[in-house]
């Protein structure tokens, strides 16, 4: 009897890896097909594309791609706009909505689950139906930096920054976390003498780990990914992020070999902000799925 | 150290009133416990004298001042949790420092203060590690240590035990009770436990839907309850209540009987009673025996036998069907269907005009 069981049990897990190494390969395979594609000049590239080939280091390989892709497009200038415009973006937004979700649950102020729900609201209203009216919001608004007053915001970082920063499902995510947090350790806080700022900073903000990268890898897919607002808003080059970029290799002349090597340079910084929260990502979403 | 004044205290969650008048005065150094079944606001009461629930109407002073508005922290109060509410991104010792860390106290200061409290609740062994790595014993003494170092004028402890298994319990228990006697400062304490109250308040105050049924010492609530809840909550096992008539009403006695209990004159206790009325006899379980002689007060079988080594509990059905509890010494064993007649002082039992 233990023999058949520990064989079932065997085999069980044999498939269950089989299965999981299916859905990890069919994940897996476009990004090895983008690595390999991107060494490979674009007559071989299209060739492989019919075959298994298609995924493997073979026939000419070479670096000329990055080059030609350097050459054609400012491509470092649009990764550090990226990087820029996603990071600051994403700091501000863990700052001033986990302070909305913060004031939500615990502060106590008339019409707060009024106002609450209308912010839930907007998380059904698609961003392609604001984003014309908030083009001409932004074309009229004044700004004064370090070149003085200005009207208009169009072709800066600020204007790729500031309308992202606050959004109804990070306020979500930070207000159902906060509401789980068992209130007893606030009432503590409020007794020893704490105020409502340090209780935020000192306790809540400190157990808010889970959260928080959640909120920061879901905000930094959705910025990195950014492509039609900038697209409207931006027309000067030194502005633009590695989206709105891409289009430079879909001209007359679609160089396949280059778009994989401008694609290769451009997801670096997704895997390496993935890699870094990766552990809490993963153990947010558990505790999520958990909870039910 | 200070006095608690409570004047008329109530408290409403849009029309539902749940704290209907409450007027208590806690002597300094007193130790009172409010004491009650879940939902008579007796945690609503101490959150509102902590400052974590608005006063709806009514008074409350803490040494002499009133402090219905002020905010928890400027009351001199501190509370410890029924869930220990200590934060587990903090070391031990940053626990306990909190409150001292928030106001700014210097280092010196600071660190005396952690180890004195440390040394108090004899866990300076425990300082450095996280609470994840802590009992619920050591975690409760972590809330209490919290507590201490703010020298507060009054220790308020909302169900501080009820996390804690049995054993656990009795010594945190005796620990709280010691405290107190160390410190010799005002506490509130509120439990559902009777033993937690008995055992440990100075005063006791029974609290039903929202208003107080009686307060007083222990042993004083214990025998001469006001009224039916209070002789009925305290008191392990719980009194034995009778459905009985009055047949007879004298200057000092009422007699009373029924179905299976023979006339009795007991104390009225300046209770008014008019003869034929109904009313409800109590009889604590403790004060029941077997007639060694005669025919006994009570007749009745035994149903089912309780061994508990210190006492014999006796679940007994009388003759008119009703159940009677009854705690003999530990060898009066009586088999159960064995016909008994029982005995009892009179000057130990209540009568109560009101019916279960």
């Amino acid at each position: 009897m233990a023999a058949i069981s520990s064989d079932n049990h065997g085999l069980r897990l044999v498939v269950r890896y089989a299965v999981l190494t299916l859905i990890a390969a069919i994940f897996i395979f476009p990004l090895v097909f983008m690595v390999m594609s991107s060494f490979k000049p674009d007559l071989q590239l299209l060739r492989d594309t019919s075959s298994f080939r298609a995924f493997l280091p073979v026939g000419d390989l070479s670096l000329d791609n990055y080059r030609d892709a350097f050459t054609r497009a400012p491509v470092a200038t649009f990764v550090f706009n990226s990087v820029l415009v996603t990071g600051l973006t994403v700091l501000l937004s863990l700052l001033f909505c986990s302070l909305a979700a913060f004031s939500f649950v615990f502060l106590n102020w008339t019409g707060r689950s009024v106002l609450l729900s209308v912010i839930l609201a907007t998380l059904i209203v698609p961003f392609e139906t604001i984003a014309i009216p908030l083009l001409l919001l932004v074309s009229k608004l004044p700004w004064i930096g370090l070149d003085g007053f200005q009207i208009g915001w169009l072709n800066s970082y600020r204007v790729q920054i500031i309308p992202w920063i606050a959004d109804g499902l990070t306020i979500f995510l930070f207000v159902q976390y906060f509401k789980d947090l068992p209130k007893e350790l606030i009432e503590a806080s409020r007794v020893e003498g704490a105020s409502w700022w340090q209780i935020y900073r000192k306790v809540v903000m400190p157990l808010s780990g889970p959260v928080l990268a959640t909120a920061a890898i879901l905000k930094f897919l959705v910025m990195y990914n950014q492509y039609l607002w900038p697209l409207i808003v931006v027309q000067q080059e030194s502005y633009r992020p590695v989206m709105v970029g891409l289009q430079y290799f879909f001209q007359l002349d679609t160089a396949w070999g280059e778009i994989m090597a401008y694609l290769t340079v451009i997801t670096v910084p997704v895997l390496a902000f993935y890699l870094v929260l990766q552990r809490a990502f993963i153990a947010s979403i558990a505790s999520t799925g958990v909870k039910g | 150290m200070a006095t608690v004044k409570l004047r008329g205290i109530r408290k409403s969650y849009g029309p539902v009133e749940v704290i209907k008048g409450v007027d208590i005065d806690i002597n300094d150094g007193e130790f009172v416990v409010f004491v009650g079944p879940s939902g008579c606001g007796k945690s609503t009461l101490l959150r509102m004298i902590a400052g974590l629930e608005d006063i709806t109407r009514g008074t409350l002073e803490i040494d002499g001042k009133r402090v219905n508005d002020l905010e928890p922290s400027k009351r001199g109060i501190a509370m410890v949790f029924q869930t220990y509410a200590i934060f587990p991104h903090m070391s031990v010792r940053e626990n306990v420092a909190f409150g001292l860390t928030i106001n700014g106290v210097g280092k010196a200061e600071k660190e005396a203060k952690v180890a004195e409290a440390a040394r108090i609740l004899q866990m300076e062994h425990l300082l450095d590690r996280r609470p994840s790595a802590l009992s619920g014993g050591q975690r409760q003494r972590v809330a209490i240590g919290r507590a201490i170092v703010r020298d507060p004028k009054v220790f308020l402890f909302d169900e501080p035990l009820s996390n804690l298994d049995a054993a656990l319990r009795m010594d945190m228990r005796m620990e709280i009770g010691k405290l107190h006697q160390d410190l010799g400062a005002s506490m509130i304490y509120v439990t559902h436990d009777q033993v937690e109250a008995m055992t440990l308040a100075d005063r006791i105050v029974v609290l039903k839907d929202g208003q107080v049924m009686q307060a007083g010492a222990p042993m004083d609530l214990y025998h001469e309850p006001a009224n039916l809840f209070v002789a009925g909550f305290l008191g392990a096992p719980s009194m034995n209540f009778m459905d009985v008539r009055v047949s007879e009403v004298t200057e000092s006695n009422v007699t009373v009987s029924n179905g299976a209990l023979d006339p009795v004159a007991v104390p009225r206790k300046g209770r008014d009673f008019t003869p034929g009325q109904q009313a409800t006899l109590g009889v604590r379980p403790q004060y029941l025996s077997p007639a060694e002689t005669g025919r006994g007060m009570l007749h009745g079988r035994v149903a089912l036998t309780e061994r508990l080594g210190s006492e014999t509990v006796l679940d007994i059905t009388l003759k008119d069907g009703s159940k009677l509890i009854a705690a003999l010494g530990e060898d009066r064993i009586l088999a159960p269907g064995t016909e008994v007649n029982l005995n009892f002082d009179p000057g130990q039992a209540h009568v109560f005009p009101e019916q279960r």
